[in-house]
């Protein structure tokens, strides 16, 4: 367990090492402010229209959903930009070796690296969650909404990660990796699109769309079919990677 | 003494390509073990089974008592490699690195920045210690490389080529360093220098196209090495029939520039005769000298044997 720290700890500080980081965390910013003060902009245009109709939409479905949607998408485009050098690069500098001859397990090192990123994007999402918190200064905020707002863009960031993660582990070069993150995640994404047609619809392209189980958990329904997907889908993906991380030693 | 190292029939093969065969050896407390061999015999990938790196096709590595495939935690606990490029991560700091370095080894927290310290102080790293890796040279890297591997005091050291790309001055520094932890560890080191093996060892193993072909102890290979004669120069011209007439004296062939070779008996070593011979004869002796085969001609000999 202290092995893992060790490594997530050392893995996140190093991201701040180089500019990659601070640029994820700046680009993020500086888009979803402009979006969220766009959102604010135009609940201030509705507000005296929808103070007349009972039960119309709040603060919170004008404000912070659209604000979560499109913090998912940006995620999406950026992710793979910053899993692809987790264990590839480690590869391709020859310092892999240094972990796999410590006294650390496979699981470790795959956790630890993880975790280390996984770091970074929870703060990501800490500072997006920092905007419709400023609105509690003047305003009354569907405190239900942002919460299920903030698990589903934890949930899919883990889910990110781990698919990142995974490619990292396959691919020799970071491009590579970054190209085949975002393709099974844009994949995966936009598999729920020929849903609208109906006689097309197909429940297994459903249940494997992230962006479905996203939005429902998104509009506040948490439900457990939806979180144990992302939950499978991480677990999956990590024991994959160990697997992949195991099998270094047997080929090369 | 205790065996540290105990490697049985190691085979290793890429695809269809053998890079290791059935290769044997053990090695013990207190042992500098030479890994010699030309490029693509095998080396880096026996010292990256020995390290954990590879797996083995065939055959079982036991480190300390723990065998490397079923219990790696606790066998990679007794072990530091240098593979072959160190493995730095190049925006830390050496401080930093080595830090990192011993929590993955699991030094306690307490003894960390002491075992840094000794570390930094043992591979002359104290002046370079909060600086940059990327901005180093290449000999200090190596170094940075070999502290990360001795910094948690492991029993066995596998060092992969660790004086390659360092000065004269840093290569004795380091064998020196090799040298003193050598008497209570156990080294392995891969080289192509064969002079390295002599200035270092206490045995040598030579591997070539996969295969073991020799493993002694230097003080044998020294042995081996000679060649019973003498190479003697002196001012005056010498009769060569005294000289051939002493016991021991087999053959005398002169060479040019005033020299003659004799060659002698092995178990009948003339050389105080000769010198005796030469001094009351007054040719006045200028040089004499044992000639030995330089271990390039054992390992031509061995390597080219086998082909």
């Amino acid at each position: 367990m202290s092995m893992i720290l060790t490594i997530a700890t050392r893995e996140f500080k190093s991201l701040f090492l180089s500019p990659l980081a601070w640029t994820v965390l700046a680009v993020l910013q500086t888009i979803l402010a402009y979006i969220f003060l766009t959102q604010v902009e135009t609940f201030n245009l509705l507000q005296p229209k929808l103070a007349t109709i009972d039960g119309a939409l709040g603060l919170a479905d004008i404000v912070i959903t659209p604000l979560y949607s499109n913090a998912g998408i940006i995620l999406l485009l950026i992710t793979p930009l910053l899993t692809m050098r987790l264990i590839c690069e480690e590869r391709r500098n020859k310092t892999l070796s240094l972990l796999l001859s410590a006294p650390v397990s496979n699981i470790d090192i795959i956790l630890g690296k993880y975790l280390g990123l996984l770091g970074l994007l929870l703060l990501a999402v800490l500072m997006i969650t920092l905007m419709p918190l400023s609105l509690l200064s003047g305003g009354v905020l569907d405190n239900g909404k942002l919460i299920a707002n903030v698990l589903a863009l934890i949930l899919l960031v883990t889910s990110f990660t781990a698919t990142g993660l995974y490619m990292s582990t396959l691919a020799s070069h970071p491009a590579v990796s970054a190209m085949g993150t975002f393709g099974i995640l844009l994949l995966l994404w936009i598999l729920d699109w020929s849903a609208g047609l109906q006689e097309q619809r197909s429940e297994l392209f459903e249940y494997l769309s992230i962006l479905r189980h996203f939005q429902n958990i998104q509009s506040g329904l948490i439900s457990s079919v939806d979180i144990s997907y992302f939950l499978l889908f991480t677990a999956s993906f990590m024991v994959l990677s160990i697997h992949r991380l195991a099998n270094e030693r047997l080929q090369k | 003494m205790a065996i540290l190292i105990n490697a049985e029939h190691l085979s290793r093969y890429y695809g269809k390509h053998c890079a290791i065969k059935e290769v044997s050896f053990t090695l013990a407390q207190g042992e500098v073990l030479g890994f010699l061999g030309p490029n693509g015999a095998g080396k880096t990938t026996t010292m990256q089974i020995l390290s954990g790196n590879l797996a083995p096709s065939s055959g079982r590595v036991e480190i300390n008592g723990y065998n490397l495939q079923d219990q790696p935690k606790l066998a990679k606990r007794s072990l530091g490699y240098l593979p072959d490029t160190p493995p730095l991560y190049k925006d830390l700091s050496v401080q930093e690195l080595l830090y990192y370095c011993a929590q993955l080894h699991g030094i306690p927290k307490k003894a960390i920045s002491s075992a840094v310290i000794k570390a930094q102080d043992r591979c002359g790293l104290m002046s370079v210690s909060h600086r940059l890796i990327a901005n180093l040279s290449k000999g200090y890297q190596q170094r940075i490389g070999i502290a990360q591997a001795i910094i948690h005091n492991p029993d066995v050291i596998i060092l992969d080529e660790p004086t390659v790309g360092l000065d004269p001055l840093q290569i004795k520094e380091i064998r020196d360093l090799i040298g003193e932890l050598g008497r209570d560890h156990g080294i392995i080191l891969s080289t192509h220098t064969l002079s390295e093996v002599q200035a270092v060892c206490t045995h040598v193993q030579i591997i070539h196209q996969g295969q073991l072909i020799l493993k002694e102890s230097i003080s044998d290979l020294n042995q081996q090495m000679d060649t019973g004669s003498v190479l003697i120069s002196t001012r005056l011209k010498p009769d060569l029939t005294i000289l051939s007439a002493l016991a021991g004296v087999l053959s005398i062939e002169t060479m040019p520039d005033q020299h003659i070779k004799i060659a002698y008996r092995l178990t009948d070593n003339p050389t105080q005769r000769l010198i005796e011979t030469i001094m009351s004869s007054g040719w006045e002796l200028q040089e004499l000298t044992p000639l030995k085969r330089s271990m390039e001609d054992i390992f031509i000999t061995l390597t080219q044997a086998n082909n």
